[in-house]
């Protein structure tokens, strides 16, 4: 998996996040709510499982993060 | 400023008033008044109880407020035995384990795979209705058997099953309803139905539902899950996954029965559906009251009250929805509503897994319901039907409908 220089880009659709919370609940490192509805903090990231956690516990699929330099996907799978 | 801390506060006797659907006006005084309340449950300690939105999502979303904190307290409770919640007893990390395992299965994205299987079992059971013949039951003929199908399917669980573990699943919301005995035995036989069912899928690991998935996660095991949370997880959906969107789907034509100009809107426009359900959702009180307390892990202040660490604070999802700063004519049923964030599905972490399945389940039955049976409507004045009691979780005993 991540290489410890691995970096992750992080991205939330705004047209898609439906304002669950549960990123900000799950990784308030990475994600806060900004009126009412999530934001990434900063990208890209040091590669950290807790944001794949988050992408994965996202309802409606709205969190992707790549690999800052590929551009290949990490999370979600399909 | 002065501080003012629960000891000093009047108390009020909790649940308030949950009669039909009405909400009892008493939100409303204290959401305007005293925001956060004094309030005493029948079982365990004294608790807050936070009426505003803003507040309720404070509470809900913010790392602050724990659960796994509740475990070992006399936790605010409407019945007399402590509750078997799993996954909503715990936080971040260690809730995250698990509710990542089962996330996946219910993504918005997954539950779309199963509409068209949704809405082929609400025609069948429109069909069987129609050649019965007018009066029918919409909750025995629909309500109950809808969700229960879809939630065996997306699990793995035989619906043929279903009249053995549809009597067990009432443990999970009922207060008074079954006596606190029988209550520990359904859940054993629950637990032990789904136990012996995973058992007899070991043979077959590879069938593509929420069992076979879990037990590939238990079997390539790097300590991610244990035999007893698989099998108490499995149990819990298959609970949950019934009783809320059985309940709520004869609450939703009860109340578009009181606002008939909506479900003749519906009728003519089913593109108003998906907006309908979540409206529906907003307006309708469908929990008795605020029953699950989270916990103070340092002293949080919201406005002049301070709740101290360690206090149990409970958060009305119906109150909050209905909060003038936020909803315009917040007791008004409007199913265009432009902006809607409204949280009967709950919000942070433990936000409803269900809910983007609940929503699918709630739509298609609008909709088939809506084209079907147009002229729908029920077959006994309002004051004639009957409501459960006991329970969590508000909902009809009956609904004779004719069409
Ligand atoms: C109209 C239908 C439903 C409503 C109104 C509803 C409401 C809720 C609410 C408000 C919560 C949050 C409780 C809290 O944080 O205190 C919740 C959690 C939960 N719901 Fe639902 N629900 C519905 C349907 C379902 C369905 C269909 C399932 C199962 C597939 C389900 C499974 C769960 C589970 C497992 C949790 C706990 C999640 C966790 O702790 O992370 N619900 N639900
Ligand atoms: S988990 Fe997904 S839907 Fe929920 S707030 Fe975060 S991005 Fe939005």
């Amino acid at each position: 998996m991540a290489g410890p220089d691995e970096r992750w880009a992080v991205a939330i659709d705004p047209a898609v996040c439906i304002g669950s919370g549960i990123c900000a609940a799950t990784a308030d490192r990475y994600f806060h709510l900004v009126g009412g509805y999530g934001e990434v903090r900063e990208s890209p990231v040091a590669a950290d499982p807790l944001v794949i956690d988050a992408a994965e516990s996202c309802p409606v699929e709205a969190i992707l993060v790549r690999h800052a330099d590929s551009g290949e996907i990490v999370a979600p799978t399909p | 400023m002065t501080i003012v801390l629960g000891a000093l506060m009047t108390v009020h006797a909790y649940p308030f008033r949950a009669d039909r659907l009405d909400l009892d006006p008493k939100y409303a005084e204290l959401r305007a008044g005293e925001p956060l309340s004094r309030v005493q449950l029948p079982f365990g300690e004294e608790a807050w109880l936070a009426t505003r939105y803003q507040d309720v999502r404070l509470v809900l979303g913010d790392p602050r407020f724990s659960r796994a904190a509740s475990v070992g307290r006399d936790e605010p409770r409407h019945m007399p035995q402590s509750r078997v919640s799993g996954m909503l007893s715990m936080d971040p990390p260690e809730h995250t384990r698990l509710r990542r395992l089962i996330a996946k299965a219910f993504t918005a994205r997954r539950v779309e795979a199963l509409r068209p299987f949704t809405l082929g079992l609400a025609d069948s059971y429109v069909d069987a209705m129609i050649a019965k013949g007018a009066p029918g039951d919409l909750v025995q003929d629909f309500a109950e058997p809808l969700p229960a199908a879809v939630i065996c399917e997306l699990l793995g669980v035989p619906f043929e099953d279903r009249d053995r573990f549809q009597v067990w699943s009432e443990a999970i919301i009922s207060t008074t309803s079954l006596p606190p005995e029988t209550i520990v035995e359904y859940y054993q036989n629950l637990f032990g139905y789904i136990a012996t069912l995973v058992a007899k899928r070991r043979a077959e690991p590879e069938v593509d539902d929420l069992i076979g998935a879990l037990m590939r996660v238990r079997d390539d095991d790097d300590g991610r899950l244990s035999e007893q949370e698989m099998v108490q997880m499995i149990g819990g959906l298959l609970a949950a996954g019934q009783e809320t969107t059985t309940s709520q789907l004869p609450n939703f034509f009860y109340t578009l029965m009181t606002f008939r100009e909506e479900w003749e809107r519906l009728v003519a426009d089913p593109a108003l559906i998906p907006g309908a359900v979540e409206e529906l959702m907003r307006f309708i009180p469908l929990g008795v009251g605020a029953a699950i307390p989270r916990y103070a892990l340092e002293d949080v202040a919201f406005g002049d009250v301070v709740v101290r660490a360690g206090e149990p604070v409970l958060v009305s999802l119906a109150s909050a929805n209905r909060d003038p700063d936020v909803f315009e004519e917040p007791d008004a049923l409007n199913i265009q509503r432009r902006s809607n964030p409204h949280i009967g599905f709950g919000h942070g972490a433990h936000h409803c897994v269900g809910a983007q399945l609940a929503r699918m389940e709630l739509q298609v039955a609008l909709t088939v319901l809506t084209q079907r049976l147009p002229r729908l409507a029920p077959a006994v004045p309002p004051q004639e039907l009957t409501w459960k009691s006991g329970r969590l979780v508000r909902a009809l005993s009956a609904l004779p409908v004719t069409w």
